[in-house]
This record gives C-alpha cells, sequence and structure tokens, in this order.
C-alpha cells in the first residue's frame, strides 16, 4: 500500500493491517515474473513466426506485416475467451498474457460476454469497453501531452 | 429481552425445525456435497442470465425447506431474505414467486444470520408463527457485480475467496423438533481500512471477533462453555486471523 493512502488510516487500522498481511499469503513475485517472462516470449515468439509467414506467403514487408499478426493474436485470444479457458492461462501466467495485444483483447471480449445477458445495446455496447475504456482514455491522452511537447521543442528551434 | 449492550435473550428459544440447501456445479464437487438438498451441474440453471439463476436458487431452497418441514406455503407469516445484488433483486423476486409477506434484507456475509436473529425476534414475540428465512448467492452474478468479467484474464492473488453458487434457507417455528435459538448477537461494523476486493477474509475478521467478543462480555460468559464456535467463511486468511485474537 501507498505511505499516501497509509496516512489516512488511524494508529489502529495501521497496526491491524500490518497484523493481517504478515499472516496473509504472499504473492510469489519471482515464480510470477519468470511465468509472465516464459508465456509473454512464447506469444511473441508465435507474433514474430507470424510476421514470418506474412512476409513470405504474402505481399507483405517488415512495416507492414505488424498489422494482420496483431489480427491473428487477437482473434485467438478472444476466441479463447470465449471458449472459456483464457482466464486459466491468466492466472498462470499473469502478466505475459496481459501486457501483449492478447491481454486487451480479453478485456474487451470477456465483458461483451459478461453483459451479453442485458442484451446487445446497454448491455454488450454500454459495457464492453468497461476494463479496456480507461486504457484507451489514457493512452489517447498521454499521446497528445507527448505530442504537444514535441511540437514545442520543434517551434522553438530544438532537434 | 435484550441483555448487555447488543445481545437478544430468547425467552421462548424458536425453534429451527426446517432447513434447505441448493448448491452449484463448483459445490457439487466439494467436500460438502453430501449436505446439499439439490445441486445443479449447469450454472445457468436453463435460465437466460445468471441473476435469474440465482433467483431460481433461492425459490428452489425455500420450497425444498417449506416442504420439509410439512408445511404449506399459505402457513407462513413472513419471509426475511437477502442476496449479494444490487437492490437485492433475487430475494424479491422469490418472493413474488412464493407469495408470503416480504422483508428484504441486505448484510452481505452476514445476511443469513441478520435474517435468523430477526425471524427469530419475531417468532420469539409472537408476531409470527412461522417464518422462512431465506440467502442467496451466484458466483458469476456476485464476480460480476463486485469485480471483473468472468472471462477477464486478470491473475488473482493468493488471498482471493470464491464465491458461493448457492441458497439456503429455513423455517424458524414457536415449537417443534431441532435446534433453537437462544439468542443472537448484534454486531458493529468495524472497518480496518482493507480496501482489496480479493481480501475479503482479513476485512471481515476484526467484526467477527468483535462481535463474538461482544457475546461473551454481554452474556457473562467463559468461551470454553461452548462446544464449538463457528463463523461465516472468512477464508483461509480470515481464519487465520481470527484464531489468534
Amino acid at each position: 500500500m501507498s505511505n499516501k493512502k497509509r496516512k489516512k488510516l488511524t494508529p489502529t487500522q495501521q497496526e491491524y493491517q500490518d497484523f493481517a498481511s504478515a499472516r496473509e499469503p504472499k504473492r510469489p513475485i519471482f515464480k510470477n515474473c519468470l511465468k509472465a517472462f516464459l508465456v509473454g516470449g512464447i506469444i511473441c515468439t508465435i507474433g514474430q513466426g507470424l510476421i514470418w509467414f506474412f512476409m513470405t506467403y504474402f505481399d507483405f514487408n517488415e512495416k507492414t506485416a505488424g498489422s494482420p499478426t496483431s489480427s491473428v493474436l487477437i482473434f485467438l485470444s478472444v476466441l479463447f475467451t470465449g471458449l472459456g479457458f483464457y482466464d486459466h492461462i491468466a492466472q498462470w501466467a499473469g502478466a505475459g498474457t496481459a501486457i501483449p495485444v492478447t491481454g486487451f483483447a480479453n478485456t474487451i471480449a470477456s465483458a461483451a460476454i459478461e453483459h451479453r445477458s442485458e442484451g446487445f445495446v446497454l448491455g454488450v455496447g454500454g459495457n464492453m469497453f468497461k476494463i479496456a475504456g480507461p486504457v484507451i482514455v489514457y493512452g489517447v491522452f498521454s499521446a497528445f501531452v507527448v505530442a504537444i511537447i514535441k511540437v514545442t521543442i520543434e517551434m522553438l528551434g530544438g532537434m | 429481552m435484550l441483555q448487555g449492550h447488543q445481545t437478544w435473550v430468547f425467552e421462548n428459544r424458536p425453534v429451527i425445525i426446517s432447513s434447505a440447501a441448493v448448491g452449484g456445479p463448483f459445490e457439487s464437487k466439494g467436500k460438502l456435497a453430501k449436505d446439499f438438498d439439490l445441486l445443479h451441474g449447469d450454472l445457468w440453471l436453463g435460465q437466460d442470465s445468471y441473476e435469474k439463476a440465482e433467483k431460481k436458487l433461492l425459490e428452489e431452497a425455500c420450497e425444498t425447506a417449506i416442504k420439509k418441514a410439512g408445511l404449506k406455503k399459505e402457513d407462513i407469516q413472513i419471509f426475511v431474505s437477502g442476496d449479494l445484488i444490487n437492490q437485492i433483486i433475487p430475494s424479491n423476486f422469490a418472493a413474488r414467486t412464493l407469495g408470503i409477506p416480504f422483508i428484504g434484507i441486505y448484510g452481505a456475509c452476514s445476511s443469513s444470520m441478520e435474517g435468523l436473529a430477526l425471524a427469530s425476534l419475531m417468532v420469539d414475540s409472537r408476531f409470527a408463527e412461522f417464518v422462512l428465512v431465506g440467502t442467496s448467492s451466484h458466483n458469476a452474478a456476485s464476480e460480476k457485480q463486485y469485480r471483473y468479467p468472468t472471462e477477464y484474464g486478470s491473475q488473482k492473488p493468493p488471498t482471493a475467496q470464491w464465491t458461493v453458487t448457492g441458497a439456503g434457507a429455513a423455517i424458524v417455528a414457536q415449537e417443534g423438533e431441532g435446534p433453537r435459538v437462544t439468542c443472537a448477537t448484534i454486531g458493529r461494523i468495524v472497518d480496518m481500512g482493507l480496501s482489496d476486493p480479493f481480501n475479503m477474509g482479513a476485512a471481515m475478521a476484526p467484526a467477527a471477533v468483535d462481535t463474538i467478543e461482544a457475546h461473551i462480555r454481554d452474556l457473562d460468559i467463559d468461551p470454553s462453555e461452548y462446544d464449538l464456535i463457528a463463523t461465516g467463511d472468512l477464508g483461509k486468511v480470515g481464519h487465520r486471523i481470527q484464531e489468534i485474537y
């Protein structure tokens, strides 16, 4: 827990939280990192294989082969989410499946499945970006901020 | 009658004359599977939403409890029920099906005991002859309500608990065969500032300890007078914390 959050707690609350956290099983961080490295690496290797495939058998170059490759990975991730075993892989792999494009596809597909029972417009349409939405909002926003900084520096004669 | 600060002692000692439990597919694989009256292999229960499935679980538990007591729906004066969904909809719709005058409650994990305490109060004071108490939960519906979509691949920490798919019901009566409710202690909210929805055990344990202590203080008894002190499932973490206190 961050220090800022902790300061708001009373001494009794802090004391209890220390007491409780001493009795909680710890997240196996090293093991999780290793698994994430392994699974993330495998996904990226598959991606590299796909790039090679699209460059060899189709009319793609190194720059354009990225798009069909991520499409294939997104499709597989959505398919596995729909078949119901993506979350089991992800529980084992952690960041290994969350960081690549597969994680992003899963957030959208899982939310869409979850809210299907509430209808197609207000259910699926309204909730599909429930988890992915913040990523897009802050992704676009930070890109905007970085672009402004770049333009300003260029206008001032830098770079 | 009130004893001490927060304990009700029931002079007429109401009886729990029957109870019923209905579970889902995960529960049917558990160690307690034999103790359920009815188990479902299908998480949907043939319904088109998990919320409707939860309503069905509750209806089945209530109907089984009524049948086991050898009563009819018309014999029961009050139905007390609560669940984990917004506006306690499964309870409300189950009450619509049953057609028994309804009191809706919300106490999250404490709903079942809250219901039993209120039912005992009504029966003890002779404001009702038979009271039906129910509570329900559905894993997928609750995960949707409190956490992430069920198919979302986030890594759950080791402290995460599993929300049950099931419903329970009991009938409290003035006379009959079964365990008697002798007293009930109403607990306080104890907030130790834990904010992780994947660590409910540690969040709930302080309140459980506080209530048990209050019970023992109010009744002026020694904990050793009880053969067993049980709480709702605080999970491995919460249980470990509680044992040490």
